[in-house]
């Protein structure tokens, strides 16, 4: 490759092993990741009599219906079918699945990471959007459908036409009780839900530089919720640390190797972007959502906007039961959930434990840990004694109350604060109102039985 | 998967932006076998939208349709109810992907031109080879990828047109492997 080039530029290029006329480039998939939801790709794979390709490049894991207790029976029996599915197929195709009663175990996007699977410079794909947390690492990952799935299983490729590339650079620094969320949040209120929409987003910046790989992932799993194909983030010292002596990582002589080459992907100095957005790290306060879309997001310090502003905002309002003008912080939640591929990493766990230590929730609330090691962890720091003495659940992991496919669900009517990603109508439950914040945000309207600014709630704690 | 060049039907307007995939099917009909057929979960849980749907094939909607979850049942769920194209200025990235898997037409407009089309009723044309509506004597013009076309209007199916390439996919692997083998998943007795 000649002259500058971008992150994700180097990084594609390694993947495309032919483009046709029509722009679409044939790119080969270094890692799939299947999950329950896969049936429908493995029912196709049947009907043609076809094999997986790369059985050694394939990994199934149980998470969107894991049980998040009880797991010696699974009473209800379309759960219980579809992880039977999922095991059955990965053993009838020869493939690695980390199964309900592996230590393993635990969300796609937190063990892909962990596991070492997850590396710079890699093509991830898996039947699911927030495939672009992969991204932290310098891989493209990115999200793709059933029909997608059924040709990665095939070929082990997939045809893609190449998106532009945007660089949203964060300058400055976060204050205290700020993270990656209120970053991820605060630029998706500002371009849109689909202000990303057609780009692969390269995170830069002295704010990213200096988040843990915990942040980045964070930051990168958001990238969906604006619209992104995929988020990223250059490899760097941070990376190789969190990596080295990881179970699937490379080691000995590959590592050294690895390292080195993966240390060239950052994007050259006078690489063109598509779109450049800079954004000042020390403008940004702990965000909530208000509304229906995470484009509904502002400043815990804000107001309920104006109904008048648009159909949206007037539908969503009257979905979340919000009036127009009065300050978001003091509003009621009737629940808390910490947990899901955003935000249920040993850090985030670190960082609602902090805010919780010495208090009681005023609400009921689970905490799902994003993995079976992240749960054994965190008991081990003693971070699950922190959640049960403030009187909230400990759980065990899956993708339990993001999504509600386990049965964990908010009730109609009911509203939680929640670490998840997505606000959507009936997301979290038929009627059930979500707000989108961070692990400390949560943690504060636990503790204040409605929606708070943590950042009062931190001071003289140790950070 | 059979292809299609025109396609006659009657226009459904959703006048919501940000129409989700969790809204276009919620996550507990997902365990469904699809022979069952997904046209009953579409928009379950948006009655406001029943009323307009019956009947209709062409959906006209606002921006970032069928953002959020990578659930190809969103689209299974509108191509078994009878949708065959779906009209708005944007879509969200993997529903679009997936609508053309399944034959379903993502037709992105202008938002004037959605505009002009906000009052039609009735019957429209499509014409996949013109990326062109004909509604009430008026022309809208739509865009779609060239690639997403040719599939359309063909039915291909992209493992048949892959299988074509399997010279180029193995001599590809071969020296992947060979320049970067770190990128091979380590063995984790190795570790």
């Amino acid at each position: 490759m000649n002259g500058p080039h971008t992150l994700f530029e180097k990084v594609w290029a390694r993947h495309e092993i032919l483009r046709r006329a029509d722009g679409a480039a044939l790119m080969w998939v270094d890692r799939h990741f299947v999950h329950e939801g896969s049936h429908h790709a493995f029912a196709r794979l049947a009907e043609r009599g076809l094999r997986v390709a790369e059985p050694g490049l394939t990994f199934g894991v149980v998470d969107h219906y894991a049980p998040t207790r009880e797991r010696g029976w699974i009473a209800d029996p379309a759960i219980r079918r579809m992880i039977a599915m999922l095991e059955e197929n990965a053993e009838g195709h020869g493939i690695t699945c980390f199964g309900l009663e592996d230590p393993r175990q635990g969300i796609v996007h937190v063990i892909g990471p962990e596991q070492g699977l997850t590396v710079p410079g890699v093509l991830i794909n898996c039947g699911d959007s927030h495939t672009s947390t992969h991204g932290a690492f310098g891989a493209i990952g990115f999200g793709i459908g059933a029909t997608e799935v059924a040709h990665v299983l095939a070929t082990q490729t997939l045809w893609q036409a190449k998106p532009r590339v945007m660089r949203i650079r964060v300058d400055g620094a976060l204050g205290p009780g700020v993270g990656a969320k209120d970053v991820a949040l605060g630029w998706i209120a500002r371009l849109g839900a689909d202000g990303a929409r057609g780009y692969a987003i390269e995170y830069a910046g002295p704010v990213v530089e200096a988040l843990s790989m915990e942040g980045r992932m964070t930051l990168c799993n958001l990238s969906i919720e604006g619209g992104a194909r995929c988020g990223m983030v250059a490899p760097d010292a941070v990376t190789l640390a969190y990596l080295e002596g990881r179970p699937f990582a490379p080691a000995g002589a590959d590592w050294a190797r690895a390292a080195e080459d993966w240390l060239t992907l950052a994007s050259d100095r006078n690489a063109g972007f598509d779109q450049d957005v800079v954004i000042d790290g020390h403008e940004i306060a702990p965000v909530v959502t208000w509304g229906t879309s995470p484009e509904d997001a502002l400043p815990i310090t804000g107001m309920v906007p104006d109904a008048t502003s648009s159909a949206h905002a007037r539908d969503a309002l009257e979905y979340m039961g919000l009036v127009p003008g009065r300050p978001l912080v003091g509003t009621p939640v009737d629940q808390v959930f910490i947990g899901s591929c955003t935000n249920a990493r040993i850090e985030d766990l670190r960082a609602a434990a902090a805010v919780l230590a010495g208090r009681k929730a005023k609400v009921p609330g689970i905490v799902s840990p994003g993995s079976s090691l992240v749960k054994a962890q965190a008991e081990e720091e003693g971070l699950d004694k922190v959640f049960e003495a403030a009187g909230l659940e400990w759980v065990a992991s899956g993708c339990s109350m993001c999504v509600g496919m386990n049965g964990d669900l908010v009730a109609p009517g009911k509203r939680c604060a929640s670490t998840t990603n997505r606000n959507f109508k009936g997301r979290q439950g038929q009627g059930a109102r979500t707000h989108l914040m961070s692990p400390a945000m949560v943690a504060a309207a636990a503790v204040a039985g409605a929606l708070a600014d943590v950042r009062p709630m931190l001071e003289g704690r140790p950070l | 998967m059979s292809g299609w060049r025109r396609h006659t039907g009657r226009i459904a307007h959703l006048a919501m932006e940000n129409v989700d995939t969790d809204q276009l099917i919620p996550a507990r009909f997902m365990s469904a076998p699809r022979s069952a057929g997904y046209g009953s979960f579409l928009l379950h849980d948006v009655p406001e939208a029943a009323p307009q749907l019956t009947g209709a094939s062409i959906l006209v909607a606002g921006r970032n349709f069928g953002c959020g979850s990578s659930r190809e049942a969103a689209v299974y769920a509108l191509v078994d109810f009878g949708i065959r194209a779906v009209v708005a200025p944007s879509f969200g990235d993997i529903f679009a992907a997936n609508a053309v898997n399944n034959g379903l037409l993502p037709a992105r407009i202008d938002t004037d031109f959605l505009e002009r089309l906000a009052d039609a009723k009735g019957t429209a044309e499509i014409d996949l080879e013109a990326c062109e509506i004909q509604v009430e004597g008026r022309t809208v013009p739509f865009f779609l990828d060239p690639a997403w076309q040719q599939k359309l209007i063909n039915g291909w199916d992209d493992i048949d047109l892959t299988d074509q390439h399997q010279p180029a996919i193995r001599s590809f692997r071969k020296a992947y492997r060979d320049q970067a083998p770190w990128a091979w998943p380590g063995r984790e007795e190795d570790a």
